[in-house]
């Protein structure tokens, strides 16, 4: 089952745990995410889950899409993203509306995607980290990268060199992020750590890749 | 109401006795040793205070066999139990890091308050 929800960035506070320690967690709002197709492997080859979130008006919507939300009785929305599914039968069923937050429960260790902040044009100290340059002694070339290449072989430069850039504004996958706290009646979901991106950014949440889900016979 | 503040004023203590920078505090913070519950009090000066809301935290100073020893505390941790004000005291800084270069009799010197 990896059937996530789509969300958005609100901000970091901090809960303190039973134990007295705070925690830094970031609140991810998840309200009114909807269900739009259900894909099946007899019907499209493979199964899996369109969820929309955020409500949009109809004239917003590119004409394709809206036919897209009409033929499946759904809400416009203004993102939808798809979740795969291992099995048919993990299939939610459309009828029950959307996913909320009981999705998650709290432990359970998720992945958490977004788009990282821009930071326009940088350097290589701050993209990459290189150490500079000498400051003085003559040296007239401080904050440069440097040699890009070597000599007769290979003759040009590597592809993919480090070099200065934009930075920033890059899809981001967080893994392994622990799930602090989920509230229905808020629709939000506590999520321990940073994660990346604005305020106010469209954000996935998914069940850890790299973690074993829970038991969902707790319930 | 922001979602945020509403996190926040749901895991802050409102009922610890408010105090200010220069009184001197007795904190009765929670300490758990070999898995048994003990309070532990910690008696000293606030030399300063940080952060709003949930996010609060304040310095508190003493001398201990004659060596300084500050402690920072999180206003709103449920490790504190109690907050007694022992004394107020009147000064006329925010942070009191000047006490830190004091020695001897003068290094606890605060006026008294009202």
């Amino acid at each position: 089952m990896s059937i996530g929800l789509l969300g958005k960035k609100v901000g970091m506070t901090r809960v303190f745990d039973e134990t007295g320690d705070a925690i830094p967690v970031t609140v991810i709002d998840v309200s009114d995410n909807i269900y739009v197709q259900v894909k099946t492997t007899e019907k499209d080859g493979y199964s899996a889950v369109q969820v929309g979130y955020q409500p949009q008006k109809d004239v917003r919507v590119n004409l394709p899409r809206r036919g897209h939300f009409k033929k499946w009785n759904a809400d416009a929305k203004r993102f939808v993203r798809e979740f795969r599914a291992d099995t048919d039968e993990e299939l939610p069923n459309p009828e029950d509306g959307g996913p909320g937050t009981d999705v998650f429960q709290a432990g359970q260790f998720v992945d958490v995607i977004g788009t990282s902040k821009g930071k326009g044009f940088q350097g290589v100290y701050k993209k990459f980290g290189f150490g500079g340059l000498p400051s003085s002694h003559g040296s007239m070339m401080h904050r440069r990268p440097g040699g890009i290449g070597a000599g007769s072989t290979p003759g040009r430069v590597w592809k993919n060199a480090k070099m200065p850039g934009r930075e920033g504004g890059d899809k981001i996958t967080v893994q392994n992020l622990k799930v602090v706290q989920t509230r229905p009646e808020d629709n939000v979901v506590l999520v321990s750590g940073a994660v990346p991106g604005a305020k106010g950014n469209l954000v996935i949440i998914r069940p850890a890749k790299k973690k074993s889900a829970p038991d969902k016979k707790a319930e | 109401m922001n979602i945020i503040e509403k996190i926040e004023r749901e895991q802050m203590n409102e009922d610890l006795a408010p105090f200010n920078v220069g009184d001197t505090l007795k904190v009765h913070s929670r300490v758990v040793e070999g898995g048994k519950e003990r309070i532990q009090v910690f008696q000293g000066i606030v030399i300063g205070k940080r952060g709003t809301r949930l996010n609060a935290a304040f310095t508190i100073r003493k001398i201990s066999n004659g060596e300084g020893v500050e402690r920072v505390f999180q206003v709103h941790s449920p490790k504190i139990a109690k907050i007694e004000v022992v004394n107020r005291g009147k000064v006329r800084r925010a942070k009191l890091n000047y006490l830190r270069d004091r020695v001897g009799k003068q290094a606890t010197a605060v006026k008294a308050g009202k």
